[in-house]
Parts: structure tokens; C-alpha cells; sequence
């Protein structure tokens, strides 16, 4: 029997608190002859990961764990995901990994791949670059040679050659698997009142330490139970959510911005499960398909540099083709790309009359009544005197 | 008792000064005269290339650094501030959108507008974002060169033709927005005068291995760096460089040193905190502090370490006239802040070994995560596991309000204090 969605919440609910990442233990086996690989946000090719047997897991942080360790070897001025990854790390609750893959979105995050490779001398650690002169001949190809790299490295680690089937076959259930999600996002962004942000990121969020085959099963069931969901409609504001494409903001700041009056019909919320616009398109070296999707499909974000199309310009047609009343930008704190992103977007936001409030984030945040008020405050303003 | 004058004495010093004034007003004048003006960085930067098209060369982070030292920075960053900018990210940047608040005018007159945003993002993401933003002001045409992180620990092919492609693009737009052809001779000879000046400059850096040394690896190395970062490829920048290095010279005759009496040679890692840059040097001084070796000095281009190629070999940089893309590309890899944290611990190691210093310092900065994230693991690797001493202060490059010289002079005294017991001195 079809399970319904609150069923279905549930579980992936637990798959997200479980801290001990028992999903990817299970996954493992009792003989723990496979091996999982950690990926840090957000442009990390899973496939490749995926094709070597492999389980990409993804690295989101560490929520309200305490800092006990990671002070000693990263300062304060560091925003939380970067602080507390390595603080799990170091407190041995990655030890289920056998590596991590660190993207060029940062200096933060590159950095962190340094300090890791460091202290972890037994993990596989490697780092990718993404290309960011996009609009070069030779971006593709470069990013081939990094995706290689990757390659041999995992196959080095498993002793098995990674076949350009097996690429192609998991490139074939990421995208799968980005279409489920995509429709999922489309249904929210029309009927906002049938699923909420909190419940929809819950279960984006927990294909990320699950084998995305298993995910889309998932998925596909959301899509079956939200039909049968009877939901009200409420008188809430159509917001975009800008600027957590990375460090996540603690659940319960979405769950206040909804309570506070808003509809999110769009947000970039952990952006790697959807970081290609388009399916890849598969055309004899699946490798180059990966690449190529990068550098011209990728999704726009603050750590992927474009300029031949600036965010604030996408932000704005965005903003007009949702139909949205505002743009609420939550930025994790000390978050560079985010917050210089930012005042460009703001000031287009403004010339064009386009509503929005800002404020930063920390993954240990416990306190929300600021954020509520400020943003009661937001809708009021809209409603009553727009 | 009188101080005796020497021929070159404050030579380093005072022709860097009057190079960059004499630089800094012919910039002035370049949209007027109609001359093209380019803006890049600083580090692993192509200004060989732009050279031969003529073009003026602004530095962003130059004038930021100016404005710091002139203790103007923390006006202007208060200005970006009050547009968005938030209190935590990089003080260089907000230093700069404060200046074109002020109609780009500074302490070192008025910058002339754009026709090229070259960014060569060696080493540092952040720049990318400045220079979005600067494009946003300016709509002058951005040509985003992108440089590879030197993650594995050697310049590789890959990253090598990647980097030689992106020129074969950028020059057609040099050659239309300066209206001059790319001449091969001439890139030739501005390598051939980069390569000079480099030379001398490592000379000069390597007299610290003396005991005591005739100059301050970091104090004084960064002003005498300065022309080889900013105008590397011209005859001045040569000139400066082999005066400089009589001034060197003249002080190993005399036994004259930065600090009257070198008590404590030390390594340091990070940027100066330039808005208090005279009062954190007297920090170290009152204790003898000579630094024989930093890694700042590298934040542009390495020239004195081995550069570890596909095909590794002891052979250090140097611009070549007979490779003059591939070595171009090389330096774009080669600069500190684009070395993998191996890279730069190996550099750390390899200053306090030869140079035969007593301790490490590594001042951290808020602004540069580049440069900062990382460090505090580094002091856990130099202090635990070398046993050597190790002295970490934070403070920032540009905003003086994270300067608490206090604070600062309470740790780099027991630093000192302690290094001095153990000496039984």
C-alpha cells in the first residue's frame, strides 16, 4: 500500500537527525568492504563517486554540536560549516568516510582541504577545481582533466577501473533523480500550501546520505502522497530564499520564516542536489558530458563565477517569472561569497522596487524571535502598504 | 656621537618611494591622455603580457595597502559599509569600493577608470568577487583569467596549457582595446628585464641567511617588493633592484642591520596589519626581532624555492624570454597564497632551517581567509610536533579596528621573554 506522506516524512526525518550516519554504516554492510565518500558542498561530481561503487555522502555541517576541538586549528572568523565539519572530523564521527572531495568554491573550503589532508593522513582527500572563466574554449577540457584526477584517485582506492558505463549509468540516475527533485520544486513553487519548505528540504536533504537510486523511490512516493494531501491554502507572502547554497541555516529559521507569513517558492538551499539546470546530455565521453554541464549548464550561484549573465540580473528574472512579493537573503555569517553577492543584488533589488530583508545565520543559532519579528515586520509591509 | 651617512644608505627605501609617485602620477593622467589602463592583482599576476600593449597598470589591493598606511582605510571602509557591506568580509575590498565612493580619489591622487578588469585569481576566490563588483561599477569588459589551485604540489601540464589557451584569448581583446599588435620581441625583452630584476631580488633576500643580517625579510621586504610586483618588466624596476642590492651590500661591510643588535631571528607568516605597520614593527624591535625570512614576501611570486614542476628539479623561477607563455603561466601558479597548505608548511620548514631562525610568528589576518584558514592547524604542526617556537597574533591587513596593540604587545613580550630564559640570556 502507497505510504502517506507523513509516513514517508518520518522516516526521512530520521535519516537527517541520525548523527551517526547509520544510513551510511547500513549502506556499508556488516563486512564494510564498500567504501563512502564525504562531499562538501556544492559543486562536488558525485557521479564520478557514484560509478566507482561508491556513496557520496554529503558533508552539511554539524548543526548545534560544541566546538571542542576545531578552535585550536581554525579561527574564529570562519563561517560554522567549515568550523564544524572539522570538528565532526576530529571528534571521530566521519570515521564511516574513507575520503573526502573538497570543490573550488572558496578559499574557506580549499583551505579546509589542506587542514584536512593533514589530519586525516589515512582518508583519500581530494580537490576539485571548477573552472570559472566559463566563457574560455578550453574550460571544458581543463575540467576533464580534473575530473580524471578524481577518477584514478578513487580507482586507486578500490583497485577497480571505473568504466565510461558506469559513468554513463550514473549519470543516468542523477538525473533522474534531479528531475524528481526539480518536479517536487515545481509543485511547491505553484502550491506552496502542499508541502512546506522545512518538510520539502527534509527530504531533499536526505538523498544526501542515501544512495540516490533509493532516493528517487523516495521521491517518487512524495509525489504519489502530496495528491492525496489535503492542505489549506493561507494568505502568505511568495518569498525567494537567497544565499544558503551552501552552509545550511538551521531548520527551524525555515520553519519560522514560514510561520512568520511566508510562502518560500523558490530558495537554494543545499544547491548540490540540483546543480544542473538541464539533464546532462550524454554524448560519447561521459566524463566531458559532466564537464560541459558545468561550465554551461551549471546552476547560478555565488560560488560560480558568470559574467556574462551577473546574479542580480538572474535574481530579478527570477524574482518576475515566480511571480514572487520579496527576496529574503539568509546568509551564513562570515560567508564571503554570499555577502558580496549580496550588495550587488540589493542594489538592483532597489532600482527595481523589488522588496527584501537580510540577515545572517550561524548553524548553532537557537534564537529566532529576532528573525520573526523582522520578518512579520517584512510581510506587514507588503501586504498592507505595497 | 653623529651617524655616519652611507652612499646607499635608505637607498631600498626612498627610490621604491619615488618609483611608485612617479607611477602613481602618470596614472593619474591615463584617461586623459587616452593611454589604456588595465586593473589586476598582485599575485601571480601577467603584467608582462599587458606591458606590451601599452597598458597602465592599476592595483587594487595597492592602493588599498597605501590607504592603510596613510590611516585612511578605516574611513573608506566604513563607507562600503554603510552601502552593505558586511563587518566580516575582506577589509580590502571595502577599502576599494570606499575609494570609488570617493570618486576614486585617495591619498595617492586620482586612479583613472578601467578599459580591462584583468582578474588573475591566484590564490585567492575573493578576488573574483571584487572584481564582479568593480564591473558592476566600472562596465568596463572583465576577463576572468581562471589559474588553478597548486592542490597536488607542482605545477602540471594540464594546468600549464589551460593557462597559455586563456592568454590566446585574452590577447585578441588587449589588441583591440589598446588598438596596438602583440609583438613577440617585445614580450621577449620585458622578460629578459623581469628575469634581471628577479635575480637581484633574490640576492637581496638571501643576504639574511647572514648572522646577523643586513635586512628585515618582512619589515623591509615589503616595501622593497614592491617594484617587482608592480612594475616588473620595466628598466626602472631593474635599476631599483641593483641599487637596492648595493645598499644591501654596503651594509654587510659595516655590520649595519635593520635592528641595532639582533637578538632573535624569526619566520613570519602572514600579511603586516598595514594601518598600524610603525607601531607593530616597534613591537618586535624593542626585543631585536630581525625576521630573516617571511612568506608575505612571496604573495605575488616565488623565486627562491624550487619549483616543483611534472618533471621536479632543483631549478627555482624565473621569466624566460625562450618560454615566455610557459613561464608566464608558471608564475601565475607560483605564488603563496596558490601553494596547497603542504606547499606552504614545506616553505615554513625550509626558512626556519637555512635561515637559521630561533622562532616562527605567524600573524593572522581576518580580512585574507586565503591566507589565515589554516594557520592555527599549522601552529598545532610547528608547535607539537617540531617542538619549535611558535607565536600566533591576530589582528587585519586593512581595518584598524582589529588592531589591540594591548593585547598584542602582551603576547610577543612573553613570546620573547620566554625565548630569552630559555637561552639563559
Amino acid at each position: 500500500m502507497a505510504k502517506r506522506f507523513e509516513e514517508i516524512l518520518d522516516g526521512c526525518k530520521q535519516i537527517v537527525q541520525d548523527t551517526n550516519l547509520s544510513s551510511v554504516s547500513d549502506w556499508k554492510g556488516a563486512r564494510k568492504s564498500k567504501k563512502a565518500i564525504g562531499c562538501f558542498p556544492v559543486y562536488t561530481p558525485e557521479e564520478v563517486i557514484h560509478a566507482a561503487g561508491m556513496l557520496p555522502v554529503g558533508l552539511l555541517g554539524g548543526g548545534a554540536i560544541e566546538i571542542d576541538y576545531a578552535d585550536s586549528r581554525i579561527q574564529s572568523f570562519v563561517c560554522s560549516i567549515a568550523r564544524s565539519t572539522l570538528e565532526l572530523g576530529l571528534k571521530g564521527r566521519l570515521n564511516i568516510l574513507d575520503g573526502v572531495v573538497f570543490p573550488s568554491i572558496c578559499d574557506v573550503a580549499r583551505n579546509l582541504a589542506g587542514i584536512w589532508r593533514r589530519n586525516f593522513p589515512t582518508m583519500f582527500v581530494e580537490y576539485v577545481h571548477f573552472p570559472q572563466n566559463i566563457t574560455s574554449a578550453h574550460a571544458v577540457e581543463y575540467l576533464v582533466s580534473e575530473l580524471l584526477k578524481l577518477k584514478t584517485g578513487l580507482e586507486r582506492m578500490s583497485g577497480k577501473k571505473i568504466s565510461n558505463d558506469d559513468i554513463a549509468n550514473s549519470i543516468k540516475i542523477y538525473n533522474e533523480n534531479r528531475a524528481l527533485v526539480s518536479k517536487l520544486y515545481q509543485l511547491r513553487t505553484k502550491k506552496p500550501w502542499a508541502i512546506s519548505t522545512s518538510e520539502l528540504y527534509t527530504i531533499i536533504r536526505t538523498g544526501r546520505f542515501i544512495p540516490k537510486e533509493k532516493h528517487s523511490i523516495i521521491l517518487q512516493s512524495v509525489l504519489d502522497a502530496i495528491e492525496k494531501r489535503e492542505r489549506k491554502q493561507r494568505d502568505s507572502l511568495r518569498v525567494i530564499i537567497e544565499g544558503s547554497f551552501c552552509e545550511q541555516p538551521p531548520i527551524e529559521l525555515l520553519e519560522t520564516i514560514e510561520e512568520a507569513g511566508c510562502y518560500i517558492i523558490d530558495d537554494d538551499l543545499s544547491l548540490s542536489s540540483r546543480w544542473y539546470e538541464e539533464p546532462i546530455q550524454l554524448n560519447g565521453n561521459p566524463l566531458e558530458s559532466l564537464a560541459y554541464a558545468y561550465v554551461h549548464n551549471a546552476i547560478k550561484s555565488s560560488v560560480r563565477h558568470n559574467h556574462t549573465k551577473p546574479r542580480d540580473i538572474v535574481l530579478v528574472e527570477k524574482f518576475r517569472e515566480l511571480k514572487a512579493d520579496g527576496v529574503i537573503f539568509c546568509s551564513a555569517k562570515f560567508c564571503d561569497p554570499a555577502l558580496f553577492d549580496f550588495v550587488l543584488m540589493k542594489n538592483t533589488l532597489e532600482r527595481e522596487g523589488i522588496p527584501y530583508i537580510s540577515f545572517e545565520f550561524e548553524e548553532k543559532m537557537s534564537a529566532f524571535d529576532n528573525v520573526r519579528t523582522q520578518i512579520e515586520t517584512f510581510v506587514e509591509s507588503i501586504m498592507f502598504f505595497a | 656621537m653623529t651617524e655616519t651617512i652611507y652612499k646607499y644608505q635608505d637607498v631600498g627605501r626612498n627610490y621604491q618611494k619615488d618609483l611608485l609617485g612617479k607611477w602613481y602620477k602618470d596614472l593619474s593622467t591615463a584617461n586623459e591622455k587616452k593611454e589604456p589602463v588595465a586593473y589586476l592583482f598582485i599575485s601571480g599576476n601577467i603584467s608582462e603580457l599587458l606591458e606590451v600593449f601599452g597598458f597602465h597598470l592599476v592595483y587594487p589591493e595597492v592602493n588599498a595597502l597605501q590607504c592603510g598606511v596613510r590611516k585612511v582605510a578605516g574611513d573608506f571602509i566604513l563607507k562600503a559599509e554603510d552601502t552593505g557591506y558586511s563587518p566580516d568580509v575582506c577589509g580590502y575590498v571595502k577599502n576599494d569600493i570606499g575609494l570609488i565612493i570617493n570618486n576614486n580619489v585617495g591619498p595617492f591622487g586620482k586612479m583613472p577608470k578601467p578599459d580591462l578588469l584583468l582578474c588573475t585569481y591566484s590564490g585567492c576566490n575573493t578576488y573574483i568577487k571584487w572584481f564582479e563588483a568593480l564591473a558592476k561599477f566600472y562596465d568596463a569588459p572583465l576577463f576572468m583569467l581562471d589559474v588553478p589551485y597548486m592542490w597536488n604540489g607542482n605545477i602540471d601540464a594540464d594546468s600549464i596549457r589551460y593557462l597559455t589557451r586563456q592568454f590566446s584569448e585574452l590577447i585578441p581583446l588587449c589588441e583591440k582595446i589598446s588598438g596596438k599588435k602583440f609583438s613577440m620581441e617585445r614580450l621577449q625583452e620585458i622578460l629578459g628585464l623581469s628575469r634581471k630584476a628577479e635575480d637581484l631580488w633574490v640576492e637581496i633576500l638571501e643576504s639574511s641567511k647572514r648572522i646577523p643580517s643586513p635586512f628585515d625579510a618582512f619589515f623591509e621586504a615589503v616595501f622593497f617588493m614592491a617594484p617587482i610586483y608592480v612594475m616588473r618588466g620595466k628598466k626602472e624596476c631593474v635599476d631599483y633592484y641593483k641599487m637596492a642590492l648595493e645598499e644591501i651590500k654596503e651594509r654587510i661591510a659595516h655590520q649595519i642591520g635593520p635592528v641595532p643588535k639582533e637578538r632573535f631571528r624569526v619566520v613570519m607568516e602572514g600579511p603586516p596589519p598595514w594601518p598600524h605597520f610603525r607601531n607593530f614593527w616597534e613591537l618586535f624591535k624593542k626585543w631585536g626581532v630581525c625576521c630573516v625570512g617571511s612568506t608575505y614576501s612571496k604573495v605575488g611570486g616565488i623565486w627562491d624555492l624550487p619549483l616543483q614542476g611534472d618533471v621536479p628539479s632543483d631549478k627555482c623561477f624565473r621569466h624566460d624570454p625562450e618560454r615566455p607563455f610557459e613561464t608566464i603561466a608558471e608564475y601565475a601558479l607560483n605564488c603563496y597564497t596558490n601553494w596547497s597548505w603542504d606547499m606552504r608548511v614545506r616553505m615554513m620548514e625550509k626558512y626556519l632551517k637555512d635561515y637559521l631562525a630561533d622562532g616562527l610568528v605567524i600573524h593572522s589576518v581576518k580580512s585574507c581567509r586565503a591566507f589565515s584558514v589554516g594557520q592555527a592547524d599549522v601552529r598545532e604542526y610547528f608547535s607539537k610536533k617540531l617542538n619549535m617556537p611558535t607565536l600566533f597574533i591576530e589582528s587585519d591587513l586593512a581595518d584598524p579596528r582589529y588592531f589591540s596593540e594591548a593585547q598584542l604587545k602582551n603576547r610577543i613580550d612573553a613570546f620573547f621573554e620566554s625565548l630569552a630564559h630559555k637561552r639563559g640570556a
